[in-house]
């Protein structure tokens, strides 16, 4: 078998991971120690038990034994090793049990087509042999077939009892591996009702479009210093450590583990204290405070205290242009441009010369991107200047003072005592009630608005 | 253009021809461009104005041999810049320690494989579709379905939910991306109010709602990305350049909106521009398909998840892999990724039933989940990062934290 084995490594690339770990199993040097297994009264050469397997696996890859089972297990679903006691059974046991690497033939990645030929020919032998007892599904099949390809069937029957004459000439130890190999294939190819069925694979894939030309444009970027050993991953990491739930834990609990909200109530967009976490995120980037709306409302206060909130206004604004219905661009750009852009406009924002020249001229074609460059001009204005200011102002530093800084609870003492899971409104019955009321909320642009949770 | 001030940008033209056919074809017709799709936008696609002449002398090989070595001389700019692997410069930190995730709920209710499913903004609910076009909504939190939708077509790979929470698209082999708007009247049929948004001449591999639920982006197997105006249905742009079907997208979470990137079955990583319809940077180390491509959290860099059993991390400044999770015990495709918050942490759900944490900064894997009994197909961290869900085909989706 290995010889074989060698062969076919060497004509046919054996790219799979699942078979590279196949032959690695069977590498003489460092593969599993296979030996004689004892069948009832037979002696099966070159076989290996369930531990054997999995032992090797936790060894060889440095797992625990929970995985070298679960992978050993699905290497016997996909028909790489058969066991020889209840072969109709493709599991791995992790016991004395004995199992064979299947012939490099009949692996599943061969592809070849399992034909109803072959398969009749095979049920036909069973059928012969069995005197006529095959199991339900077997049987069927065989109905099936014998109805289908009925032409041929006086093939199908030679074919059939020269095999098994054939067959009946091996050494009974032979005998019962080409049968075992034949059967395990014939399960992965033809497998019982609601059995696991290895050949689904979803939709198919083309993996090349043929008929096209395509043009791909590259563009090769010059960095400037920009290697990757400036710490960009850490320090992020680092920053957002203790706002991971999952690495730092969730004041005061985490509502999936413990079932209690309180986590979601006190992060609403319309509380009136924030927590301390929340705040403090507000101070990492300029978009983490954009893009919550409560810390967008704060510094909307703030930018209205300094007399520039219409830089905000404009900015949110842009973003309802660029986010919204395209049958409304040509309105919606209109109405930025005399609200904050036009000469004597209510709401002025400073966009310098080049921009604003650039801006006008998209006027006349107003689409989705006309503001972009003003957009971005008046963002990095709030950014490089408002901004940081606003993180020095005391409107903020009270902020933080006052914040809510709930203990972390420990599980409570009696973890078998389920809490009441609490529903929340659904956020489209949020939004239809909002609509009915005629009310719109003053985060901006109702679209952007987050969906509420309540306690 | 985009506003990256650090960066200097050369334009470089590649051709790819893949089959002698269509490169006679074209030297014929005399010019080199894109294959016609269905397209009904009125202005010209800017790929369309940089075509590249072709020459009588050009033939097939002449052609490939110039492609190819345009991308050794950009493999060669990017090694010339002595880059470490990312587990080297993270050699210092402390590694992280045990590890304990649980399932926290099952959600049970599909009749048939998870395909996909979404985070609503509420942190709670959850959309989900399956193989028997089945479109659930459900409040995680408490395990109730909230909507249903019968979809007219099987394999709905596709499924998003809107922004505001009042809508979820979704599509799959109708080669179609459906809006449906979440109406609570229990007596009310959604497929009723359903708006056919996005059309493709293949099936939908994946969707996703922009900053609004008024713009959908769509990936398909017919090659091509594309962006939609969800009121009209109008295509606002497409997105030409991979070599075969896409599979999965991401937007960006930028300062400046303006990116997204997609992966698909010619092992290509691309990142497009959504503006002009360009692609900007492309990624080609996986050896094969790649079903899944998500953001780390500040934007920088992107993760990705392969039938070769890997996941990377490519780095969009350093403009490459920085990182390979990969274990010679995982022998099967990673079929989805994500980040916990901080970034500190992947998830990929595999097609041997597990996940498979990562640490993200040093490479090791940090945990493994049993729990699935088939295909892990979908997996996403919830808004706020406090758990994540996983859909599988064995018919069930598990909430872990």
């Amino acid at each position: 078998v290995f010889t074989f084995i060698l062969k076919f490594q060497h004509d046919h690339k054996v790219s799979l991971p699942m078979e590279q770990v196949i032959v690695a199993m069977q590498d003489p040097d460092l593969g599993i120690k296979m030996k004689n297994q004892r069948l009832l009264i037979t002696v099966i050469p070159h076989a290996m038990t369930g531990n054997d397997i999995v032992e090797w696996l936790m060894k060889k890859y440095s797992i625990m034994e929970e995985e070298a089972l679960h992978v050993g297990d699905l290497l016997v679903r996909h028909g790489y090793i058969y066991p020889l006691k209840e072969p109709r059974n493709l599991v791995l046991r992790p016991d004395e049990s004995p199992y064979r690497f299947q012939t490099p033939y009949f692996w599943s990645s061969q592809q070849w087509p399992a034909s109803e030929l072959d398969y009749a020919i095979y049920l036909t032998k069973k059928n012969i042999r069995k005197q006529g007892q095959l199991i339900d599904y077997e049987k069927e099949n065989y109905n099936l077939l014998h109805k289908r390809i009925n032409h041929t069937w006086d093939f199908v029957v030679m074919q059939a009892k020269e095999q098994l004459r054939a067959s009946k000439q091996r050494r009974k130890a032979d005998r019962i591996v080409l049968e075992c190999q034949e059967q395990a294939y014939w399960l992965i190819n033809r497998p019982p009702p609601g059995a696991f069925d290895i050949r689904e694979h979803g939709p198919e894939r083309r993996n090349r479009l043929t008929s096209r030309v395509q043009l791909v444009r590259l563009h090769s970027f010059i960095i400037h210093q920009k290697k990757i050993h400036d710490r960009t991953f850490i320090k992020y990491s680092e920053q957002y450590f203790s706002h991971d739930p999952m690495m730092h834990g969730c004041p005061p609990s985490n509502p999936w583990i413990t079932d209690d909200i309180t986590h979601w109530a006190l992060n609403t967009n319309t509380v009136s204290t924030p927590t301390k976490l929340r705040v403090e995120r507000w101070s990492f980037r300029f978009m983490e405070l954009l893009s919550d709306p409560l810390g967008r409302l704060k510094f909307m206060e703030y930018l209205e205290k300094e007399f520039s909130a219409e830089n905000l206004c404009f900015w949110e604004a842009c973003e309802d242009i660029r986010h919204g219905e395209n049958s409304r661009i040509p309105q919606k750009v209109q109405e930025v441009y005399k609200q904050f852009l036009a000469p004597g406009a209510s709401k002025w924002v400073n966009v310098d010369s080049k921009t604003m020249e650039k801006t006008l001229e998209g006027l006349r074609r107003p689409n989705r991107f006309v503001m972009d460059d003003a957009q971005m001009h008046i963002y990095f204005l709030m950014k490089k200047d408002s901004y940081p200011r606003y993180l020095k102002s005391d409107l903020y530093k009270n902020l933080l003072v006052k914040a809510i800084a709930p203990q972390e609870t420990k599980r409570s003492v009696f973890p078998f005592m389920r809490r009441h899971r609490h529903s929340s409104p659904n956020p489209a019955l949020v939004a239809q009630a909002l609509e009915e009321d005629g009310k719109a909320k003053r985060l901006g642009s109702p679209r952007i608005t987050s969906p509420a949770t309540s306690p | 253009m985009l506003f990256s001030p650090w960066c200097a940008l050369e334009e470089q033209f590649i051709a790819n021809v893949s089959s002698p056919a269509s490169a006679a074809r074209a030297r014929r017709s005399g010019r080199v461009g894109l294959a016609t799709a269905s397209r009904s936008t009125s202005d010209p696609h800017p790929a369309e104005m940089a075509t590249h002449e072709l020459h009588p002398n050009d033939t097939l090989t002449t052609l490939k041999m110039e492609s190819e070595n345009l991308k050794a001389k950009l493999e060669e700019e990017r090694a010339k810049l002595h880059d470490v692997e990312l587990h080297q410069v993270a050699e210092k930190i402390e590694a992280l320690g045990q590890f304990v995730m649980k399932t926290r709920r099952t959600l049970k209710g599909h009749g048939n494989k998870v395909l996909c499913m979404d985070w609503c903004k509420d942190k709670r609910r959850i959309v989900s579709s399956s193989q028997d076009g089945k479109v659930i909504v459900w409040d995680a939190f408490t395990t109730n379905k909230e909507h249903a939708v019968t979809m007219p077509c099987t394999w709905v790979m596709a499924c998003a939910y809107a922004p505001s929470g009042c809508a979820v698209a979704c599509g799959g082999l109708d080669n179609k991306c459906s809006v449906y708007p979440l109406s609570l009247d229990k007596n009310e049929n959604l497929a009723a109010k359903k708006k056919s948004v996005a059309m493709h001449t293949n099936y939908l591999s994946a969707c996703s709602f922009t900053n609004s639920d008024m713009q959908i982006l769509t990936s398909s197997g017919d090659g091509t990305c594309a962006l939609w105006d969800v009121e009209s249905g109008q295509l606002l742009q497409s997105f030409h350049g991979h070599g075969a079907d896409v599979l999965c997208l991401d937007l960006a979470p930028s300062e400046t909106g303006n990116t997204f990137v997609s992966g698909g079955c010619d092992k290509k990583a691309n990142v497009w521009d959504m503006r002009s319809g360009q692609c900007i940077q492309s990624f080609e180390t996986h050896e094969s398909d790649i079903n899944s491509v998500r953001y780390y959290p500040s934007g920088d860099a992107f993760a990705s998840g392969s039938d070769d059993a890997t996941c990377r991390l490519y780095d969009l400044r350093a403009d490459r892999e920085v990182a390979i999770y990969s274990k010679e015990s995982i022998i099967f495709g990673a079929s989805s990724v994500d980040f916990s918050l901080s970034g500190r942490l992947l998830f990929g759900g595999y097609n041997d039933y597990t996940i498979n944490v990562w640490d993200v900064l040093k490479g090791n894997r940090v945990s493994i989940l049993f729990g699935h009994e088939n295909r892990v197909s979908t997996l996403r961290v919830s808004p706020d990062g406090t758990a994540f869900c996983s859909g599988s085909w064995d018919h069930t989706l598990r909430i872990w934290a």
